[in-house]
Order: structure tokens, then sequence, then C-alpha cells
């Protein structure tokens, strides 16, 4: 026999619409009303129209614009490279700091000193420090290009973040795992590879996205070693024009670069929750 | 008379005052099964940790094959590769299938070739009924199939003793049935094992003998019948009647 809705099913269902519908309306007229407030607020503030020229102004955007792209592409280098060294000294640290191994009680020393240290020092103070200090030293033999000293600062400081968040993760991995792996005659350092990092790297995917964003965006703080990306020539047009868009078109560009790997973290994050809730686990 | 595969000689084990075995000696002769049984906290569990050497033993020795085990020095890894261990809590790997469970070991601890790795593990699969989830991760699986998954883990790498820890517990009863099943045809194929357990029923069918342990020491042993139906000891009896009066008997 087929199924016909009861009366009681059809009324509630009705009330469900009726709800969700009601909600919507309540949205958009929030929206409304929060959106009209800002704009009369600030188009009535005294200064707005002489902000306008200065920030928003389209002339000044479309003629900074190639040279704030040159910029960004030295920007675009240079998180690359740093990601790729960053994952591997993070993970590097992270594997010594969670060994148990005695021969490696003095490098499991180094590591925690170097990751309380960077993690509390402000990028900036770093930088300083590496890009201006080494070349203060007067060694022919070291380096002293701004870009790879800003570099080396970001790599420095986001290692010692990397670190603690795949640690995080290590331990985070069932004890028995571990367990059941010796169980099977894997030694320490099988067990890590083949069980342990794996299981460890998938949890924490999200966070370490998460602080590759955050060195995408402070990739743009090299500019204070000289570098030219795309922040410093952005500077330098408005040093010229006394108009401060081209900053904006750095900051929409820099948005503009961070947003896939935002939304990557995010859907990916969402897909993990949703996983462990399905699977009561991970 | 076949070889001894397993001897146990005085163990004694505790964590820090704690007396957990003491003066324990078991011998587990080659084919044989032997199943402990007694309340939790009697040392079963403990006793199987020390035979795998995940927990160091405070005194006595224990041989594998006519090797000491126990000795200091001794590559632990190296023993344990021939030791097969399965727990209460399965503790498949989460992040790999089902097939890629069973061939890790033999592929990176018994230096195997990823084919012969998998050609072996397909037909162990397929020998109890589980080839068609050889590429499904465990979470998929009911209990029952990820503790048969776990027990031909250890099988594969054809251990001389398996050591099998409350490997029901965590079940509902038709899930238990499955994994009695696949265990009692490892029996009919002449595996080693010792084996730690609350299902008496299982222990009637499969052990040569059952060792009733209380306190850390054996109590009493005997065959599964003896034992069941007729305790010397009134600890073994006070056992029995706990079980009975929980529906385990």
């Amino acid at each position: 026999m087929s199924y016909l809705p009861s009366p009681l099913r059809l009324q509630r269902e009705a009330a469900r619409r009726l709800a969700s519908r009601r909600s919507t309306w309540l949205a958009i007229a929030s929206t409304t009303v929060v959106g009209f407030i800002i704009v009369v607020v600030i188009s009535g503030a005294p200064g707005f129209d002489r902000v306008r020229a200065s920030f928003f102004s389209a002339h000044y955007a479309w003629s900074a614009l190639p040279h704030v792209l040159t910029g960004l592409w030295l920007n675009l280098r240079v998180m690359l490279i740093a990601e790729v060294f960053v994952l591997i000294f993070g993970l590097l640290i992270a594997i010594i700091r969670t060994s148990k191994s005695p021969v490696l009680y003095p490098l499991r020393l180094i590591a925690a000193l170097y990751t309380d240290i960077f993690r509390g020092l402000p990028l900036l103070l770093v930088l300083l420090l590496v890009g201006l200090g080494i070349p203060g030293l007067q060694l022919s033999w070291l380096p002293n290009s701004a870009v790879l000293l800003g570099t080396v600062s970001l790599i420095l400081t986001y290692s010692a973040y990397v670190a603690e968040v795949i640690r995080a993760g290590i331990e985070a991995v069932n004890p028995a795992q571990r367990m059941a792996a010796r169980a099977l005659g894997f030694s320490q350092t099988q067990t890590q590879r083949f069980v342990i990092l794996p299981q460890a790297l998938r949890k924490v995917t999200p966070p370490l996205l998460n602080d590759l964003v955050s060195l995408q965006k402070d990739s743009g703080l090299i500019s204070v070693l000289g570098a030219i990306d795309a922040i410093r020539a952005a500077g330098i047009e408005t040093a010229q024009s006394f108009n401060f868009t081209p900053y904006l078109v750095a900051g929409a560009l820099f948005v503009a670069l961070t947003i896939p790997l935002t939304r990557f973290t995010d859907w990916l994050t969402k897909r993990q929750d949703r996983a462990r809730q399905h699977q009561g686990q991970w | 008379m076949s070889k001894l595969m397993l001897d146990i000689r005085n163990l004694r084990k505790s964590y820090g005052d704690d007396l957990v075995i003491e003066d324990l000696s078991i011998s587990l002769a080659e084919h044989s099964v032997k199943v402990l049984i007694g309340a939790s906290g009697s040392g079963k569990s403990t006793l199987l940790r020390c035979v795998n050497l995940l927990e160091a033993i405070d005194d006595g020795q224990i041989f594998l094959d006519g090797e000491d085990i126990s000795e200091v020095g001794v590559n632990a890894d190296q023993v344990r590769s021939q030791i097969g261990s399965v727990f209460q809590s399965f503790n498949l790997f989460p992040h790999l299938t089902v097939l890629q469970n069973i061939t890790l070991a033999p592929r990176h601890v018994h230096k195997k070739s990823q084919a012969d790795a998998q050609a072996e593990a397909m037909a162990l699969l397929s020998r109890f009924g589980l080839s068609e989830k050889a590429n499904q991760y465990p979470e998929l699986l009911s209990g029952g199939q990820q503790q048969r998954v776990a027990i031909l883990r250890a099988v594969i790498n054809r251990p001389k003793v398996l050591l099998l820890d409350e490997v029901t517990s965590a079940l509902d009863p038709v899930l238990i049935a499955e994994v009695l099943a696949l265990i009692s045809e490892l029996k009919e194929s002449g595996m080693t094992m010792m084996i730690a357990t609350h299902e008496m029923g299982f222990a009637r069918q499969v052990a040569d003998e059952v060792l009733f342990l209380h306190d850390g020491r054996i109590c009493e042993v005997g065959t599964p019948e003896a034992l069941l139906t007729n305790p010397q000891s009134p600890e073994l009896s006070a056992f029995l009647t706990a079980l009975r009066g929980a529906g385990r008997l």
C-alpha cells in the first residue's frame, strides 16, 4: 500500500517552511539596515571626500598596478620557497622533539629552546636582527641580500610554529597505534614513519594550512629590509604621488592570493569534521 | 612429544609496589592452545604483554622456540616480529586500507615484495570471506570484521605463537561468533596460541588446557571440561559462580 503523509506531518512541514521563510526575511532586513547605517556614517563623515580621493583613486590604482604586480611576483617566490623550507624544518623539529632516543637528547634540548624563542619573538624583530645584523658582521662569505635574509627570517619564525602544530598532531595519535605497530615488529623509526606521522599530518592539516596563509601574508614584511616587494613598490608609488591607493592595491592582491588557500583550508576542515561525525572518529 | 614453542619460567612482574605476576611458569607446545581465564586484574593481559616484550619483566625467563628472549640486549623488534599479538581494541591503522594494514609488516619488517605480500594477503582474506573488504578503510568495517582483519594482520607473518588478549570483549554476541570461528579455524591449521578470554564456551571449544589465574598466580590448571564443571579451589568456584550469575557461562 502506498504511503499517504498524515495531516500531522503536513502541518509540521508547513510550520517548518514558514519558520525558514521568516528567518530568510529577517536576515535580509537586518543586513539592509546595517549596510545602510555603515554607508550613512562613513559617507557622512567630514573627511570622506578626501579619504576617497587618496585611498580609492582609480587613476592611481591603474598606474601603480604594474609596479605592484612586479613586487608581488617577488612575494610569491619568497612565500613558495619559505613554505617548502618551513614544512621541512617544522617536520624535522617536531620529530626530534617527540623522539625518545637518548642520542638525540642535545638536539631535543636545542629544538625546545629554538621553538620557545622563535614563537615568542615578533617577526619584525627577527627580520631586523637577521636582515641588518648579518650584513653588519661584514663577513664577505655571508649573503647580504635583503630578499634572502628576509626569507631566512620568515623560515626561522614559521618553522617554530609549524613544528609545534605537527608535534601536537604526533602526540594526538592514540598510543595504542604505536603499541600495535611495535607488536608487529616495527622498529621505533618505522613506527614513526608508517603509522604515526601519516595519521598526525592528516590530523593537523587545517591548522598547518592556516599557518601557511599567515606566512604568505607576512612575506610582505620583508619590505622593511628594502626588498622591493608589492608593499615596497606601493610605498614608492605613494611617495611620488602622495596618494595611498597603491597600498590598497597591494592589500587587495595579497587577499586575492591567500583566498584560495583559506577556502581550501575551510573546505578540508569541514570535510574532516563531517567524516568524524559520520564515523565517530577522524 | 612435540617441541616447546613458548616456555615461561618463574616470571615475576610488578608495577611499583603492585605485584601483578608472581612466580608463574607456563609451557606451550607447538600446535597447542592454552586459554587463560580469570577476573580482570588477575594478570592475564600483563602476562601476554610480557611475552611480546611490550613490558619489561622483573624476574624469570621466557624462551621462544628455545631462544631466551628475556635476556638483556635481545633484539626486541626481531622477537616481536615472530610473535603475533591481537588486542581487545583492534588497533587497525585507520589511514590504511584493509589490504595495506595486512601487508605493511610483511613488506617492511619481513622484507617481502609488494606483489608477494599482496598475493598472500588476498589469499588469506578470501579464505576468511573478507576479500571484498580489501580496499576499504577500517572505519567502514563492523567490529567483528575489524577484529578478524587484525588477527589476519598478525597471522600473515607466520608467528611462532599467536597471543590473543580479550579479542572479543568489545564486540556484541553476533560479531563474537564470527571472530571465534576464525580462531577455531586457526587452531585446526595448527597455530600455537595463548588466549586470554572471558568466553567460557569458546575456551571449552579450542583449549587444550585452561589455566585459571588469580592474583598473578596460576590457581588451577586442567582440561576445559574438568576446570569448568569441577573446580577444586574456592577461588575458581567463586569466579565461575560470578560468571554464571552474569549469564556468561
